[in-house]
């Protein structure tokens, strides 16, 4: 059987992979699946509970007396709730994924040579990996992002930064494992290179611990982003973020709970997706696996 | 035993410069401070006699050398906005946060060793998949939403707790409780899946075969060993702790270290900033040398590696 026919056999995995399916959709087809524009602003529609409705205004209005429904009620500028859930899922999803992809590409590397050559190499890299480890890394997020200024970009380097230990100590212990065998041996003698062996050889063979601990760190990468633009300073507050809602509806927490907790549950419900195709995938590539 | 401390602790003065390091470099990077301190209508020359006053005119690595030989004696310097000695705004806030990071320490593993163990007492019951699913919830949600609904919930509308700030323990309860909580579903994972494995070794076969009973096969025989392991994990658990603590102690209102650094942060008050990072910084460094000594001595083999 396939790896992937096993994977979708697998419970957890199967109701990680369609949970992460569904955001993927509603992130790709945000513009045909949000009833409003997330960024519009309606004076008059502020504070709107969930299920109410709003007058039309503008040109585009289909008739006088023509009203919208807010699915989700409106946050306190009068802005659709849902719509900027469905357009916040594309933020959260980007960048929590450009930052797996990133800190996954670094740690292995840094793993990969430091388990591979040892020595002086071994302890460097892994000095490095205690001197991170030390860091308190939301201060050190918040600390750069203040120093050095926000923005997306910033809050993906910085959230890949958070995250690289964990390639780096996994690749490295498996590294050790494999290079004594004996295929890699055996490349060795028909001469291939240092380069060659360490990726066509050793690093495919690392692959499976590295996606398992990719979609727990693009889970942590979700939720560290949302908590940064909680504190104010990830994203550009006019982006609609889940982590910007959230704390857009915090002073309002009395009088307009849904500002906060909608975001609040879509965030539980993508990285819960995540955790569960890890938790999924790990079942599968470890035998001993039910831990 | 003595080269294997002593190895240790000179890796954990190592790694301590080296974040000592980073963290000046980046505040370093972060602007000038004498735009901060003086006044819009000072000239170039007040300009220049304050940035000499200030040492800032010497070379960064005479500066560095300069900071880390006055952190060691307990002065990190004076905050630019507030004007009072760094490390006493630290001593000022550093036990709430001890407090606080405590308590949630106390709870997640207390609490986690229990349900884990019940876990493992009545597995695949219904108790066992609850808790399983109330443990992976804990971890998926995020703390600061989390402790925004409890705080709605039992402090707005039942009136039970008290909405924010320190004082008593109610004033604890909420945002340890909210803090404690992903640290809590873990160790509960955990300690079920190191019993489960455990539980399958050959001494435990022969430790009920001698007759004992349940209980003191689970606690005597076999949490010993499941639990060996964890002493990492709790010592980054705490590491963890005192990180994620920013975030609650905002929304509670919580007068600990985060609050004040993320405060300093948006007043670009960086040396507080950088006091902030050191000081938890060298909390982390103990914290993970205590552990690798504390390894040490329960478990013999870890000696013997080295």
């Amino acid at each position: 059987m396939s790896f992937w026919a096993r994977l979708i056999r697998c419970p957890p995995a199967r109701r990680g992979l369609v949970m992460l399916l569904v955001m993927v959709v509603v992130a790709v087809a945000a513009p045909l699946l949000a009833p409003m524009d997330p960024w519009k602003v309606q004076p008059a529609a502020r504070l709107l509970p969930p299920l109410s409705r709003s007058a039309v205004d503008g040109a585009d209005a289909s008739g006088p007396g023509a009203t919208t429904l807010h699915l989700l009620g409106t946050d306190s500028v009068g802005r659709d709730v849902l719509s900027r859930l469905i357009y916040g899922s594309r933020v959260s999803l980007t960048v929590g994924f450009a930052a797996m992809v990133l800190s996954a590409l670094f740690g292995s590397l840094i793993g990969v040579v430091s388990g591979y050559f040892g020595g002086i190499v071994e302890s460097l890299t892994g000095w490095l990996v205690d001197v991170q480890l030390s860091f308190p890394f939301l201060l050190l997020a918040i600390f750069l992002l203040g120093a050095l200024g926000g923005g997306t970009l910033a809050v993906i380097l910085i959230l890949a930064l958070a995250t690289w230990v964990n390639y780096a100590r996994i690749v490295r212990a498996q590294v050790l494992s494999i290079k004594n065998q004996g295929y890699v041996e055996a490349a060795h003698a028909t001469g291939a290179s240092v380069g060659r062996v360490l990726f066509v050889h050793i690093l495919p063979n690392t692959l499976a611990p590295i996606c398992v601990v990719a979609s727990f760190s693009m889970a942590q990468a979700i939720l560290t982003e949302a908590g940064l633009s909680f504190l104010g300073v990830g994203l550009d507050p006019s982006t609609p973020s889940w982590g910007t809602m959230l704390n857009d509806g915090r002073d309002y927490l009395l009088t307009a709970w849904w500002i906060s907790t909608m975001p609040g549950i879509a965030i539980g419900f993508t990285v819960l997706g995540v955790m569960l195709f890890g938790e999924g995938l790990r079942e599968l590539l470890d035998p001993r696996g039910m831990r | 035993m003595l080269s294997f401390t002593l190895g240790k602790l000179i890796r954990a003065l190592t790694v301590l410069l080296g974040v000592s390091f980073l963290t000046f470099i980046i505040g370093h990077s972060s602007g000038d401070p004498v735009r901060l301190i003086a006044r819009g209508d000072a000239t170039e020359e007040q300009r220049a006699q304050l940035r000499h006053s200030l040492g800032l005119d010497r070379p960064v690595l005479e500066q560095y050398r300069l900071y880390v030989g006055n952190a060691l004696h307990g002065n990190l310097g004076v905050s630019y906005r507030q004007h009072v000695d760094v490390s006493r705004l630290i001593a000022l806030r550093l036990p709430n946060s001890l407090e606080l990071a405590g308590a949630a320490f106390v709870l997640a593993m207390g609490v986690g060793f229990v349900l884990g163990i019940l876990c493992v007492i009545y597995r695949d019951s219904v108790l066992d998949n609850v808790i399983a699913g109330l443990s992976v919830l804990a971890q998926v949600v995020p703390g600061f939403w989390l402790g925004l609904v409890l705080v709605l919930l039992f402090a707005v509308h039942w009136r039970v707790f008290p909405v924010s700030g320190s004082g008593g323990l109610t004033h604890l309860i909420l945002p340890a409780v909210t803090l404690a909580l992903p640290t809590l579903g873990r160790m509960t994972r955990l300690v079920r899946g190191g019993m489960l494995e455990v539980l399958q070794s050959d001494y435990i076969r022969t430790a009920r075969a001698k007759g004992l009973s349940e209980r003191q096969v689970l606690l005597g025989h076999a949490a010993k060993n499941a639990l060996l392991p964890l002493v990492t994990q709790a010592g980054l658990e705490l590491g963890d702790l005192v990180g994620s603590a920013f975030i609650i102690e905002t929304v509670f209102a919580w007068p600990g270290l985060g609050r004040m650094a993320v405060n300093a942060v948006q007043q670009r008050d960086f040396l507080v900033v950088q006091g902030c990072v050191l000081v938890i910084a060298a909390g982390f460094v103990l914290i993970n040398l205590a552990v690798d000594l504390l390894y040490a001595v329960i478990d013999p083999r870890v000696r013997a590696q080295t």
